[in-house]
């Protein structure tokens, strides 16, 4: 028993900076979800035929197809078989390398991924809002993306926030999948260090109590946002 | 006012023309509004009202007819044009449409900044000066959810004012207040009129109409059946829709 505390204090230092990269991870993966949801929303809503089309592709093919199949076939089939992309254009040698790091590759995939799920939520948000707001907007003369930017987002941004709390939470558990591509986060780690000492229960149970850690700590500033950020005089924005 | 400009309309409608999922709403619409008119449109509701002003902006594109600001057409595919256009023709709504994340304040100085390309502060004072125009100058800070519909119209009407609209059009601006609080919008609206402002305004508020109105345009199925002066159209014993319409509107009233 004591020699059981003894491994697991020796093996928390690394455990946690695995749990760093966790967050790294989910926080990257959020942010890259973020700059291509938004516009992915917005051209959803307000574009034409075609990148309502394309939009609408995208959005299926990360929804449909598990993370674990994107993982591999990002990394594997892509990253690592294609690499470097060799090619010739008129007639010049062209290289390409693909080389990128199992965290950088993660980071990728798992913001791909959320970028589909994200602009659903926005566009969830957007099509929430009285169709009178971007009518006055236009009738002031404002430009259409003036309107969206400065009348449409602030307010529906606001009520994305539960949403996004959803998908912060999904992405932080879909994120110990990357310990597939070797990627030493959190799940990772505990899973080399419970198997080298056979110290199972102790080193899963820590992973579960910093996933669930990592979960409150998000989730707490979200809802701080959420407060912060609230139209005096509105419940719901 | 010289001989030229009382002779060109601010704003004139020629033969709009709308369907809607292959309904038709508007049929062969005209109207020539003049500096300093108002114009009111009324008829029941389905009448094509809020249509018909929408194209007036082109929020809603017509399928025939045209526009022309102050004599010049609007050319509808060009996008400045419009944007032009809708920078110097106002619009109130029923609804008010007030930016709900932004102050009354706010509300009214950003099309100020986004499209006169004011700076902030310019806009701000501007906003002010609008607020107080219609008695909320004390009420500049407070988000459209800690206002009355009363309130939130008036800040709607500053909104519009601030651009230097060369017309405002109104679209029953008082069918959603509560009772109490019609006076204190139309008033401001009156105020305007006082001040020369060109409007075109859909209401069912029978005195307002026959105390401001230069001409009533009785609307019906998408087309206008009626349309003259309220001395006459209203005129006591006149038999016209118009006089029927307010008739049956005071009859409901009294009737609640
Ligand atoms: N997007 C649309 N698609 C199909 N029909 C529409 C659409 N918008 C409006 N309509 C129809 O057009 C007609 C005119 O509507 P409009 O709102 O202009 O009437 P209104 O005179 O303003 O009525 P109210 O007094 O109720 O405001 C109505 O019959 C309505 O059902
Ligand atoms: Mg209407």
């Amino acid at each position: 028993m004591q020699e059981s505390i003894l491994t697991i204090c020796e093996a928390m230092p690394w455990i946690l900076e695995g749990a760093l990269i966790t967050i790294g991870t989910v926080a990257a993966a959020m942010l890259l979800g973020l700059f291509l949801g938004v516009p992915m929303a917005i051209g959803q809503i307000y574009g034409n035929a075609a990148t309502r089309g394309v939009i609408a592709l995208y959005v299926w093919f990360f929804r449909g197809v598990p993370i674990l199949v994107l993982l591999y076939l990002f990394y594997f089939g892509l990253v690592y078989q294609l690499n470097p992309l060799e090619f010739s254009l008129f007639g010049m040698q062209c290289s390409i390398s693909l080389a990128l790091s199992p965290f950088a590759a993660s980071c990728i995939v798992l913001g791909l991924t959320s970028a589909a799920y994200q602009s659903q939520i926005f566009r969830g948000a957007i099509n929430s809002l009285p169709s009178g707001q971007l009518k006055a907007a236009r009738a002031l003369g404002m430009r259409d993306f003036e309107a969206i930017a400065s009348i449409i987002l602030p307010q529906a941004l606001r009520l994305s926030i539960p949403g996004w709390s959803n998908e912060y939470s999904i992405l932080l558990k879909d994120s110990a999948l990357v310990s597939v591509l070797g990627a030493m986060e959190l799940m990772a780690r505990t899973k080399a260090v419970a198997t080298s000492t056979a110290e199972y229960t102790a080193f899963y149970v820590s992973a579960a109590l910093l996933y669930f850690l990592i979960t409150w700590i998000g989730l707490r500033g979200l809802r701080y946002a959420e407060k912060n950020f609230r139209i005096p005089g509105y419940s719901h924005l | 006012m010289n001989e030229a400009t009382q002779q060109t309309p601010v704003l004139e409608a020629r033969n709009i023309g709308k369907s809607l999922g292959g309904r038709p709403i508007l049929s062969d619409l005209s109207l020539s509004v003049y500096k300093g008119e108002m114009k009111v449109l009324i008829g029941p509701s389905g009448a094509g009202k809020s249509t018909f002003l929408q194209c007036l902006n082109h929020l809603i594109t017509p399928d025939t007819g045209e526009l022309l600001l102050n004599g010049e057409r609007i050319s509808p595919a060009n996008k400045g044009e419009l944007r032009s256009l809708r920078e110097r023709v106002g619009m109130i709504f029923q609804d008010f449409n007030l930016f709900d994340h932004l102050t009354a304040q706010e509300n009214v100085s950003i099309a100020l900044v986004k499209v006169k390309k004011m700076s902030r502060r310019d806009a701000s004072l501007r906003a002010m000066m609008e607020l107080e125009r219609v008695g909320l100058s004390r009420r500049a800070g407070l988000y459209p959810a800690e206002l009355s519909g009363g309130q939130k119209q008036r800040v709607a009407i500053a909104r519009a004012l601030a651009m230097d609209p060369e017309v405002i059009l109104l679209d029953e601006p008082t069918s959603a207040l509560d009772p109490e609080l019609v006076g204190e919008v139309l008033a401001a609206i009156r105020e305007l009129a006082r001040g020369g402002m060109t409007m075109i305004m859909a209401t069912h508020q029978m005195d307002f109409a026959r105390a401001l109105a230069t001409e009533i345009l009785f609307m019906e199925k998408g087309a206008i059946i009626e349309r003259g002066a309220p001395a006459s159209l209203l005129a006591p014993g006149a038999k016209t829709r118009t006089q029927a319409f307010f008739a049956r509107l005071v009859a409901e009233e009294s009737a609640c």
